[in-house]
């Protein structure tokens, strides 16, 4: 077999610009060689194009809290109590940012309901904050939706506290020692958010 | 054997690709969402981030009157500088705030809306207010299109914020 030295193989061995009239190389057809060199040509700026526009599409805004202690905050909730992070030391907290006007909210709150009753006794707390500016609202959603967890409303300065809440569903995920594990914005695969759950509450 | 491989990364590559060009005209078309209120708006009267900043920076007589018109809260953290709360499209009070607020304007003034609340196509908001306007008779109104919400197409693409109510 012909053996091409380094040079010969860099200016001859790929133009797809050109029509491949040459002779076949290295026993190729001169086709198939022409298809593979196609192939290359075209598959490495294809990946990074690729990669470029879906990095595009998943861009992120708000600084991260992951693995930092969660910003404590005492609220009150619609019935009075009060709900305080650091009271929760020692638990497995769900915080999630909500709103009644929020669709992709309402679809996560039933799991919520169900994670609740289920996760309860390994030591999970679900806390909501509403960022609605009506109470009433949330809590007529709240009686509907049979939420089993607290909610309490948020506001600007909450939201500033967690790097800026704009734009809902919001959700952390905050270990027993008090620190952000995981961090979701937007709609979210509630699966994979449950498994990152199980694991947490299984760790001490 | 190289030639297969080659051929192999060759269509993986053209799949990914092709497949990473639809999820991004699937989440940055407005024309891509079916079901949603905010479809109702039609496309000539949607305006991209890009586009209202340099009308922003432009000022003079073309700067538009911005109203937000989702939530209080969130526009307290941060809104479009200049622009003003209107309530929300999504309930009567809301609309009732609007049209107050619109209602001794000339018919012809340019109007840009937005709320950049959740994803377009889930926005409860922007579509009631679009109609509202459209029904007062106001002819010059564009509504900013934010494909998942005001934080990831407007603060993270770095155009300039206020906060306050």
């Amino acid at each position: 077999m012909a053996q091409m030295n380094g040079t010969e193989r860099s200016t001859a061995a790929c133009r797809p610009w050109r029509k491949n009239k040459s002779a076949p190389r290295m026993g190729r057809p001169a086709s198939v060689a022409h298809r593979a060199c196609l192939l290359r040509f075209f598959a490495l700026p294809a990946l990074l194009i690729a990669i470029g526009v879906a990095a595009g599409s998943a861009q992120e805004t708000a600084p991260s809290l992951l693995h930092k202690k969660a910003p404590e905050f005492s609220l009150t909730d619609l019935q009075g109590r009060p709900v305080d992070l650091k009271a929760y030391r020692g638990k497995v907290v769900l915080l999630n940012f909500w709103a009644t006007w929020c669709a992709p909210c309402q679809l996560e709150m039933p799991r919520f309901v169900s994670w609740q009753e289920q996760y309860a006794a390994r030591g999970l707390q679900i806390v909501g904050i509403s960022m609605d500016d009506d109470p009433a609202l949330v809590r007529s959603l709240s009686t509907r939706l049979k939420l089993n967890y607290p909610v309490a409303m948020g506001d600007e300065k909450l939201g500033e506290l967690y790097g800026g809440i704009l734009g809902l569903p919001v959700t952390y995920l905050i270990g027993r020692d008090g620190e952000v594990d995981a961090e979701f914005r937007g709609e979210t695969d509630l699966n994979a958010m449950e498994e990152q759950l199980k694991a947490l509450l299984d760790s001490k | 054997m190289k030639k297969r491989m080659a051929m192999r990364t060759g269509t993986i590559a053209w799949l990914v690709f092709l497949f990473a060009l639809c999820a991004h005209a699937q989440f940055s078309g407005p024309g891509a969402v079916q079901s949603s209120s905010a479809f109702s708006i039609p496309q000539a009267q949607v305006i991209q981030a890009e586009a209202l900043n340099k009308m922003l920076q432009k000022g003079g007589a073309a700067k538009p009157l911005v109203l937000q018109v989702g939530s209080h809260v969130l526009f307290a953290q941060a809104h479009i500088p200049g622009s003003e709360y209107a309530g929300a499209g999504s309930q009567p009070e809301g609309l009732q705030t609007l049209q107050q607020r619109v209602s001794s304007l000339s018919r012809k003034a340019t109007i840009v809306l937005y709320c950049g609340c959740c994803p377009w196509n889930r926005c409860p908001n922007v579509g009631p207010a679009f109609a509202k306007l459209r029904e007062m008779g106001f002819t010059n109104v564009k509504v900013l299109y934010l494909a998942d919400n005001f934080g990831t197409d407007w603060v993270g693409k770095g155009y300039a914020v206020e906060k306050g109510r």
